[in-house]
């Protein structure tokens, strides 16, 4: 159907505003990308951006392919997960051991975590999707409970050698590349998200997208659609935890660690809550969710010290106070998330035609 | 003549609740039946027995092949087309992305583009809403829509269930004078719910009346329709 009907509906309607066909992607979109792949040669060369600002920005895009990941599943399918932090440490774990006792490249180990958190996903997902909202709410927050527990069983610790967790090493860039380690996993990172993100726009403008949302939002309608319902919901599941998975195995590479506390229950809720503020069922909200997930875990807290002791505030104030005050003025200010409200502001600012 | 839809003792169940208490009932290749009863009597839940979406037991032939116990999507891909209770809107996507799911199902391409041109002789007013969010149309519209994506399921049977439900007197007509012609001219067998009856009498041929998940009465829409009795204590009008 895809080529005739596109062309009809062309005809019909204004294509652009068709949120369905396949559009080009933007070019400033491209220029971005360009601009950021170029950043190590402009900041990093000249010294403007340290080390450290790399591993920052490395941090925030590794989320934003995680935050992309439950979007698909939350925002496109409608399923909400409280524990998709748990295939963010099989991801971190499967790549950290294939590296640390089978010292295979730490490239190579991308996919093969990819492939190993689909599966776990869909596994879980065949059954778990028999429930219904807050029924797979709960078992999927089960999961992000079980599995650090999982991790620190004493009979896996020759892989995963328990609480201690794995120390994996920075890998020196290729080619003999002018280029900082941190550097060079910035501009792999940023790779893969950019791969993962035209995959996932394609998805979900495809037959399998379309099947996803109407499944979110009518799922009896989806049914007399001929959509396999069951189907369609683990595979996303799947897909989900494949994107999620891979965050986690970026994740491991460019910390140079795993440990079963890095994957404690809060990163699962993060990642929701940066779902959620990015902006629902929108792939440019997954960047946004991504840095806001990367800005609460490293600075909630430091900006909480400082107002405390810059204002004197009469209460005290914990870090995840911060986290809900931003939280509840995103809400209530962009109740579309981030990305819904940018789109409506520059709707209005917008110079007219 | 063959039947397109054969119906015997079908029983429906919402876990351990009864719904529908062995009916039977048929419609002629290419006619129109119409299923008639108050809230609660079943209707509905026969459409769904139909086409798998709830546990029933019984016989259901759809053009000489049992579906009983078959998956949705199987019957679906028989050439069923299901308008759902309350229209089913995907409210979050274009018209145009509604109509598309609906061709999921489509192996022929050039077909499933000829059925969209049919859709858009029959219901010109989608054509030029193509784009728009499905959820922001009218309740006509939805309705429009509703049918027009069992359309392209390219469907020899097609179950309406209330297509009138909530919409003002003239579109009901427009509608029904719409499926009328989609009966007619592409030969599209029709199961019609409905509460209003009277307007379902006078498009349908056969008519069931359903009582608490049971045939209590049928005939031809002649005989219903003039029969006091019936309309009477079963109809309300
Ligand atoms: N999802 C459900 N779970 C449990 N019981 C249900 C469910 N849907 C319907 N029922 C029950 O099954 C019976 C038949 O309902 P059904 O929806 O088929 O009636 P109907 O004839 O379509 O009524 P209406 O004209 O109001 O749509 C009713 O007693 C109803 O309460
Ligand atoms: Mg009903």
């Amino acid at each position: 159907m895809a080529t005739t009907m596109t062309t009809e509906t062309s005809a019909a309607g204004d294509p652009a505003a068709l949120p369905g066909l396949r559009r080009p992607i933007p070019k400033w979109i491209w220029l971005g990308i360009i601009f950021a792949a170029l950043l190590p040669l402009i900041g990093g060369q000249t010294g403007l951006i340290s080390n450290f600002y790399f591993l920052q920005l490395s941090l925030m895009i590794v989320y934003s392919i995680a935050v992309l990941g439950l979007n698909l599943l939350t925002g496109f399918n409608g399923q909400i997960s409280l524990g998709h932090g748990a295939f963010f440490a099989v991801g971190a774990y499967v790549t950290a051991i294939l590296i640390d006792r089978y010292e295979m490249h730490y490239l190579a180990t991308l996919p093969l975590a990819m492939i190993a958190c689909f599966i776990v996903g869909y596994l879980f997902g065949r059954p778990a999707l028999r429930l219904e909202g807050h029924y797979l709410a709960l078992a999927t927050f089960a999961l992000a409970i079980a599995v650090p527990q999982f991790l620190k069983y004493r009979h896996f610790e020759p892989l995963t050698h328990g609480v201690q967790g794995i120390n994996i090493f920075n890998p020196d860039p290729p080619f003999g590349l002018p280029l900082s380690p941190d550097q060079w996993l910035y501009l792999v990172v940023l790779a893969c998200a950019v791969v993962m993100f035209i995959v996932a726009r394609n998805i979900v403008q495809s037959r399998m997208g379309r099947a996803m949302m109407a499944i979110r939002d009518q799922p009896l309608a989806a049914d007399t659609m001929g959509i396999n319902s069951a189907r369609t919901k683990s595979i996303t599941f799947g897909i989900s935890a494949l994107y999620v998975g891979l965050a986690g195995a970026l994740h491991a590479i460019i910390f140079e660690f795993v440990s079963p506390d890095s994957f404690r229950f809060e990163l699962s809720i993060a990642m929701l809550v940066g779902a959620v503020i990015g902006g629902i069922a929108t792939l440019s909200g997954a960047v946004i969710g991504g840095f806001f997930v990367q800005f609460i875990e490293k600075y909630a807290d430091a900006l909480t010290k400082w107002i405390t002791s810059t204002v004197h505030l009469p209460i005290h104030l914990e870090p995840w106070t911060i986290y809900g005050i931003v939280l509840i003025v995103l809400m209530y200010t962009m109740p579309m998330g981030i990305a819904g409200g940018l789109a409506s502001l520059w709707r209005k600012i917008r110079p007219p035609g | 003549m063959s039947n397109m839809l054969e119906v015997k003792d079908l029983k429906a169940y919402y876990g351990p609740s009864q719904a529908l208490h062995g009916i039977s009932f048929s419609l002629s290749k290419g006619g129109i039946t119409t299923l008639l009863g108050a809230n609660g009597a079943g209707k509905t839940t026969t459409l769904r027995a139909i086409c798998g979406m709830v546990r029933a037991e019984g016989s259901v032939i759809i053009d000489g092949e049992p579906v009983t116990g078959k998956a949705t999507e199987s019957v679906v891909r028989l050439g069923v087309g299901h308008v759902p209770e309350g229209r089913g809107t995907f409210t979050e996507l274009s018209v145009e992305e509604n109509l598309r799911v609906a061709a999921y199902t489509r192996r022929d391409k050039a077909a499933a583009a000829r059925d969209l041109e049919m859709v858009f002789t029959y219901f010109p007013r989608l054509k030029e809403r193509m784009a728009q969010q499905a959820g922001t149309l009218s309740g006509g519209e939805q309705q429009m829509l509703a049918i027009s994506r069992a359309l392209m399921l390219g469907p020899r049977l097609m179950l309406l269930d209330e297509p009138s439900f909530g919409l003002a007197p003239l579109i009901v007509q427009e509608i029904f004078r719409i499926m009328r012609r989609i009966n007619e001219e592409a030969k599209v067998s029709m199961l019609l719910v409905e509460q209003n009856a009277a307007l379902a009498l006078e498009l349908a041929d056969h008519a069931y009346v359903l009582e608490t998940g049971r045939v209590v009465m049928s005939g031809t829409s002649a005989e219903v329709r003039s029969d006091e009795q019936i309309r009477k204590s079963y109809l309300g009008y």
